[in-house]
């Protein structure tokens, strides 16, 4: 699995002759993968709050902070690179595009929810508070996917078929394209991974030394 | 009791608590006026434009009915009720019974303050009908939402001051909405507009009430 990880990296960024649109049109390659790991992760982070209240499990409750503290930081990489290919493509940083503006209310969210968890010390209320809001929270996200693009009119680029921009993207690109979204999601399960065992072993000798 | 009637007794209860203190309600009051005076004063009775005197309106809403709503549960903690009334109800009732507390108090606050806004601001309302819709729904939004994040603050260590940050992100695209429908209705537009956000209000308010009476239950009994 690292060495698919590492074997993406040195090659993704290999590829700056293929330019599909501009030059700047080479931040897809970051762009769309860690904002599609983002959405998976907070995606994640709501199954596993389902799954504490349903069955009380505190391992259910590490791999929904694990998630949405992946989520959180995918989240915010999206963001800095979709701020970046904004200044470039429309001329600033931040116009409260809907994506933007709903990219930023989910990172207002899960903020919250990690200020919610630091607030609560008792570690069985903190699991099942913070699990209800996840899940309240995420009810709430659609209606922003309706609402937003109503109120203020968007210029991103869709990846949905029929787009002038996506059908402008060369073979070449496509495959690296497709790859880095391979790459950036197994990266994400990697990371899961890791970050859900540590949080297991520190419950373990928390155990311990209660004993 | 069936549970209609159990949730229109928690409601009463809280009534009945709350004529005999005027706690919340006059919280709520000051607050709102308090802002709209502030802003009315620093804007120095200079004309507003449309998009800013409806989006005044909803920010004054949706912060006083935080300080409404965040003493509902915040207040049975403290007397050391809270036991009492998880013996008495089941975690549902309880729910509906605090939302339509909630919802009185904000919709109380509203008769109040709208006149005193629309005479402040100097505005006249094209659409009637739609204006009073959309402050219904609204203001019956941010007591559901509210209402079980309150319950949720009110189990945390800084309490009321953590309900603003829990719910801005959920109330967002009910905000957003009804600031929409409050501009249309303000300055004239198409009515189409308004029922689109008024659908859209109705959706939200449905979505989160479903949502919140699954949820209570997690949030109300250890």
């Amino acid at each position: 699995m690292t060495a698919i990880i590492a074997a993406s990296f040195l090659y993704v960024p290999a590829i700056p002759g293929f330019g599909a649109t501009g030059e700047t049109a080479r931040l897809i390659i970051y762009h769309v993968p860690t904002a599609w790991v983002a959405v998976l992760a907070y995606l994640m982070a709501t199954v596993y709050s389902v799954g504490y209240l349903l069955t009380r499990d505190a391992r259910r409750d590490r791999q929904a902070v694990a998630n949405a503290e992946l989520g959180t930081v995918f989240c915010l990489l999206a963001t800095v690179t979709g701020a970046i290919w904004s200044r470039a493509a429309w001329g600033m940083y931040w116009n409260w595009d809907p994506r933007q503006t709903s990219i930023a209310v989910l990172l207002m969210i899960y903020a919250a929810y990690f200020v919610l968890r630091s607030s609560i010390g008792c570690a069985d209320r903190r699991a099942r508070l913070s699990a209800v809001y996840a899940i309240l929270a995420f009810t709430t996200v659609p209606f922003l996917v309706f609402v937003v693009p109503r109120v203020f009119p968007s210029l991103h680029p869709n990846l949905g078929a029929g787009s002038e921009r996506v059908s402008a993207m060369s073979p070449e690109v496509w495959v690296v394209f497709l790859a880095s979204l391979v790459c950036f999601t197994v990266l994400y399960l990697w990371l899961q991974n890791i970050q859900v065992r540590l949080q297991d072993l520190q419950a373990k000798r928390l155990l311990r030394s209660v004993d | 009791m069936s549970w209609r009637s159990k949730s229109a007794a928690v409601c009463l209860k809280d009534l009945r608590l709350e004529f005999r203190m005027r706690y919340a309600y006059s919280a709520l009051i000051m607050f709102a006026v308090t802002t709209l005076v502030a802003i009315s004063f620093t804007l120095a009775g200079g004309l507003v434009e449309a998009d800013i005197a409806a989006s005044l309106l909803w920010v004054i809403f949706f912060f006083s009915a935080m300080t409404g709503v965040s003493r509902s549960f915040v207040q049975e903690e403290e007397t050391g009720t809270s036991i009492g009334l998880k013996m008495a109800a089941d975690p549902a009732p309880v729910f509906l019974g605090k939302f339509l507390f909630n919802a009185a108090l904000l919709l109380s606050m509203a008769m109040l303050v709208v006149p005193l806004y629309l005479l402040l601001f100097n505005l006249a309302v094209v659409h009637v009908g739609g204006f009073l819709v959309t402050i219904f729904l609204g203001l019956v939004g941010l007591a559901s939402a509210g209402t079980i994040l309150s319950a949720i603050a009110a189990q945390s260590a800084v309490k009321g001051s953590l309900l603003t940050v829990l719910s801005l992100p959920i109330l967002l695209p009910l905000l957003i909405t009804a600031t929409n429908a409050t501009r249309t209705a303000l300055y004239g537009g198409h009515l189409a507009g308004i029922m689109t956000d008024i659908a859209m209000l109705i959706f939200y308010n449905g979505t989160v009430l479903a949502a919140s009476l699954l949820l209570f239950e997690y949030v109300w009994n250890e």
